[in-house]
């Protein structure tokens, strides 16, 4: 079932320097109990789209439509609004320390959501709080609500953070870098937890990432984000065996493991994300592509269904049975070797910038 | 390959290197109450020509462990030789002249440059400190490194700002090698980047190594970048050693438990087996440096700790069967196929917990 419908989502903000245009009709869905993975650079639309559904761009051109169980989200009041805000919708950010108020203890802060949302004593409120925290495997939940956020390690805080998006059982957790700022155990740990929680309660989840290996162990589908409009949509593993969009090719090839053969050379995508404000034409990922052609200077594509996977779809002017990493990898490491020689005899300006470009891209 | 005995193939060797911040309490009277210990007692060499890959997690001590081979701070104690010369005591003045010899690449490209200070006198400043070039002929060899490290070295007056995230880690790498030294360490040198960038970061290193003979000291806690990276890994724990072997040793055949935990924590991109396998999730965050633990300092989150742990101190040492390269500090080391508990049951009862108690 359906849970969040976006529906040609448009952000722009009006800035001294032009317009930003942030994200560009971007649709997507969400079923309950399932979970979103939004992959992409910084700078692709991904926190925005997220941050717009729950009101938070103030300042924001918006159009398109957002609607959650079918009420449209972009046109409520901010009364209507903070009432799904943590009841239906929570959200987790990726710096839990700037999060959480420094003044307050964390029990407190978690106990004022529910207070917020439901009429029960402070008591009862507390007592809520401790098993929040007991969930979330913070040891000691009793002494821990009394703590700062300064007195708890990274891993802690965004427990702390989980707990107090939890408290309230939302139908959608959007996770927005939940693990970036932290180690490897510990984000393991942390994504274990999120997954757990989220079969026992039943939510639907939005994991906004840059990390494909988190991506590859939560979600289910996938959307790839590209200069604010979708790239790619599809299934885990279609994603990730049979991509189609060259941009999901090329960040996989950025991967080291997933490559393929460890040691073998990576492959980066040249250039760097286009600047929001001066859009490339066509399609925006055309001058960091090395399947460009004529068309794609010109004309911007559409998501259009892909045969290689259930519900595929993928916004390229690229034949849609032209799936998979291999294929665009061996041309690219050919292509790769000979131009890359070339531009080291020669000793071009910016060799190896432009020998990495011209070279995988060529 | 190269043997480990013969001293030349090394050229960087640490004995039990040590470094301990003290804790000092009191107004006026500051006195010592005690120490942070950052580094305990750690061996290591470093091999002409290769990577080795330090990984660990945060507060292991891996970055002072890259701080105190650089001798950027006094040692405590333990002693260090770089390419055959001793540096565990020298002054600043008697390091100067090793300093060209080992060069350091910072995780954050924007805190690491001064925003002040045009992008050609960042990369002079070696050549500046060193008296090695002036003027014009310093200028041509800056722009020189621009060149070698995918720049436009017509940018040679340009602030750091007007640079992207990518673009300024090639600027810290063209700083660290002005004076064509023969170690680089790079602490954390992809972390900060999106994952398109730090690849084009990773094959520049790559192909700088190849070009200029360098030997890196990598640091990373992306275990698949320092797999793709390095000749051999080393892993600290609460500073120490841990394990440290060739790099296909280390990855499919840890005998650490904690090596094990480390690797089964990190997330592959590969949907079917970031799934299948079994996660061994370890309990709590590490202790605290201040007060390690008595016996082996994991033994307080290890599956396998027993009671001989906590009383004597594992050495690291070779297993039987395993490449002498490939050492461990573990007085139960995993052997091969055994499987470690995981701790995913406790959650799961948390979460049946929550759900009968909570009212809705």
């Amino acid at each position: 079932m359906t849970l969040l419908a976006v529906d040609n989502l448009t952000v722009s903000f009006p800035t001294a320097d032009g317009v930003v245009r942030a994200v560009r009709g971007l649709s997507f869905s969400v079923d309950s109990g399932k979970t979103l993975g939004v992959v992409g650079e910084s700078g692709s639309g991904k926190s925005v789209s997220a941050l717009t559904m729950l009101g938070l761009n103030p300042g924001a051109d918006i159009t398109g439509s957002a609607r959650l169980n079918d009420r449209e989200l972009l046109t409520m009041s901010d009364q209507e609004l903070r009432k799904i805000r943590g009841a239906e919708i929570a959200m987790i950010f990726q710096d839990p320390l700037s999060s959480l108020h420094p003044h307050f203890r964390v029990g407190w802060q978690i106990a004022e959501a529910i207070r917020a949302h439901s009429s029960v004593s402070k008591r009862a409120a507390m007592s809520q709080v401790v098993e929040l925290l007991r969930l979330v495997n913070i040891p000691q939940p009793e002494r821990r609500v009394e703590a700062y956020p300064h007195e708890l390690s990274g891993g802690m805080r965004q427990r702390v953070m989980i707990a107090m998006a939890l408290a309230l059982k939302p139908k959608l957790l959007i996770a927005d870098e939940p693990t970036t700022a932290l180690d490897a155990t510990v984000q393991a740990q942390l994504m274990e937890l999120l997954v757990d929680l989220q079969h026992e309660v039943g939510m639907a989840m939005i994991i906004i990432t840059h990390d494909l290996g988190v991506i590859a162990s939560v979600a289910d589908e996938v959307l790839v984000m590209y200069a604010g409009r979708a790239a790619e949509r599809a299934d885990a593993r279609t994603l990730f065996f049979m991509p189609h969009h060259p941009y999901t090719r090329g960040l996989l090839g950025s991967v080291p493991s997933a490559t393929g053969v460890v040691g073998s050379r990576l492959l980066p995508i040249v250039g760097t994300p286009p600047s929001l404000i001066r859009l490339p034409s066509g399609c925006g990922f055309h001058p960091r592509c090395p399947f460009a052609m004529e068309m794609c200077i010109d004309e911007q594509p559409n998501l259009e269904l892909i045969p290689a996977g259930p519900n595929h779809t993928s916004a390229c002017w690229l034949p849609p049975d032209m799936t998979g990493v291999g294929i665009a990898m061996d041309t690219a490491r050919q292509r790769y070797a000979s131009t890359r020689r070339g531009a080291r005899s020669a000793k071009l300006p910016g060799v190896v910038a432009a020998a990495e470009g011209a070279a995988v891209y060529a | 390959m190269p043997d480990p005995a013969r001293d030349s193939d090394v050229l960087l060797r640490a004995d039990g290197i040590v470094k301990h911040f003290p804790i000092k309490e009191g107004i006026f009277f500051k006195h010592q109450v005690g120490s942070v210990k950052a580094v305990d007692g750690v061996s290591l060499e470093v091999r002409r020509g290769e990577t080795l890959g330090l990984v660990g997690e945060t507060g292991c001590g891996k970055s002072t462990l890259a701080r105190c081979i650089l001798r950027l701070f006094p040692l405590t104690s333990g002693r260090l030789t770089f390419d055959g010369a001793d540096l565990s005591r020298l002054s600043r003045s008697q390091m100067r002249p090793y300093r060209r010899g080992m060069q350091m690449i910072f995780q954050d490209p924007y805190g690491s440059l001064n925003p002040r200070r045009r992008v050609g006198s960042i990369i002079g400043d070696p050549l500046a400190i060193h008296h090695i070039a002036q003027g014009a002929e310093r200028r041509k060899q800056v722009q020189a490194l621009m060149e070698v490290v995918g720049l436009n070295p017509e940018h040679y007056n340009r602030f750091p700002a007007e640079f992207s995230g990518g673009q300024r880690q090639r600027i810290g790498v063209a700083r660290a090698l002005a004076l064509r030294p023969k170690l680089i360490v790079c602490d954390e040198p992809v972390s900060a980047l999106d994952v398109s960038i730090q690849a084009q970061v990773i094959n520049l290193l790559e192909d700088l190594q190849g070009e200029f003979g360098l030997t890196y000291v990598f640091i990373a806690h992306d275990l698949a970048v320092v797999q793709h990276v390095s000749d051999r890994v080393a892993v600290m724990y609460l500073g120490k050693m841990v394990e440290v072997a060739e790099v296909k040793d280390l990855y499919n055949t840890p005998r650490h438990p904690y090596t094990n935990a480390l690797l089964s924590a990190s997330v592959v991109a590969d949907p079917d087996k970031a799934r299948s396998r079994d996660r061994i999730i370890l309990s709590g965050d590490v202790p605290s440096p201040i007060n390690p633990p008595s016996g082996c300092r994991f033994r307080t989150r290890c599956p396998k700790a027993q009671a001989l742990c906590a009383t004597e101190e594992p050495m690291l040492k070779s297993g039987a069967g395993d490449s002498p390269s490939h050492v461990t500090a573990c007085h139960f080391p995993v052997a091969d196929g055994e499987k470690l508990a995981s701790e995913k049951d406790t959650i799961l009862h948390a979460v049946e917990g929550f759900l009968a108690e909570a009212p809705t």
